[in-house]
């Protein structure tokens, strides 16, 4: 019930923005998962606090995703040592087929497999790419559904690690 | 000089990466399908609410994953498109019907533009004959344009 009704929030915050979309003020603690990523080692969510999280869903069949990856990628090399952390969560049916694409584009930074009950736990991962902007104390401050705007994206990216530096 | 001739490489290996992982899984465009042979969001989900009227055979043909967190109310899950195996699976699920059957088929994985499974599985239906078939519209994805838009849906499995 609880799950539902956090559901239901989740959807009346986001309802009012059509597409590739973004909400900008903090919402609500992003919701902890902890699962080992695909080279093995263990990502706890929570762990993370005191930096800024961009967790991205994404499927290897999903073309924008695909094309956001490299960027992804590019920022934790520029922003990482700033205090940038990058996690990929693969909504691909099994492991192969991330992986596989993985062994031909690499990224940078960690990626877990993604199922319904993670989707769900942040309100329902309805469509791809989705990616959400958490900050240094776990709060969720954006969500971005669709083809993203990146420099939009970076451009948030930078404002709160500027706040961690400030 | 050595600063300029790193930017000009750099932005090259992005180029080129760029290009390539577009081409990866390469599919078939969802605008191949003729608008004739396409149905909107209201439309659908006035049927859906309409009790009079008939119930077409809705088939979500896209990611397993996404069906299971929310899916359109009476949807059947019959595998993406994008594959041999979900082509395989829809196939079966259609085989004893008639080929008069209303079927409405969707995914909502992805933008329109870039959805790897409608296209494909439209042909297939195509293909087998069916003549009242149906491709639910969805521009952005399921997310933004029917659930967020409060049209019927089943949440969870």
């Amino acid at each position: 019930m609880l799950r539902l009704w956090r559901g239901a929030v989740f959807t009346a915050c986001f309802a009012l923005l059509n597409g590739p979309s973004f909400a900008t003020n903090p919402i609500e603690t992003a919701p902890d998962f902890s699962r080992n990523d695909l080279a093995g080692h263990l990502v706890h969510l929570v762990d993370y606090r005191g930096k800024v999280v961009l967790l991205n869903f994404w499927a290897s069949w999903c073309g924008p995703c695909r094309e956001e990856m490299p960027g992804f990628s590019q920022w934790q090399h520029e922003y990482g040592a700033k205090g940038l952390q990058v996690i990929g969560v693969a909504m691909d049916d099994d492991a192969e087929s991330a992986q596989k694409f993985l062994k031909q584009y690499p990224v940078s930074y960690p990626i877990v497999m993604g199922d319904a009950k993670l989707g769900e736990s942040f309100g329902g991962v309805l469509g791809l790419p989705t990616s959400y902007l958490i900050d240094v104390r776990g709060r969720i401050v954006a969500r971005y559904q669709g083809e993203s705007n990146l420099k939009e994206m970076k451009a948030q990216i930078q404002a709160l690690l500027s706040h961690m530096t400030h | 000089m050595k600063t300029y001739t790193h930017s000009i490489a750099l932005a090259l290996s992005l180029l080129a990466m760029f290009v390539s992982i577009g081409a990866f899984a390469a599919t078939k465009s969802a605008a191949s399908i003729p608008s004739i042979d396409l149905i909107q969001p209201p439309e659908l989900a006035s049927m859906l609410t309409n009790a009079s009227t008939a119930k077409p055979l809705i088939l979500q043909v896209g990611f397993r994953k996404l069906y299971d967190q929310a899916h359109i109310p009476g949807a059947e899950y019959a595998g993406p498109g994008s594959d041999a195996d979900g082509l395989r699976i829809l196939s079966q699920r259609v085989a004893t019907l008639p080929k008069e059957a209303a079927i409405i088929i969707y995914c909502g994985c992805c933008p329109w533009s870039h959805c790897p499974n409608i296209a494909a599985a439209y042909d297939k239906l195509h293909a087998l004959g069916f003549n009242h078939l149906k491709v639910l519209y969805i521009a952005h994805n399921f997310g933004s344009d029917w659930v967020d838009r409060g049209y019927p849906t089943v949440m969870g499995k």
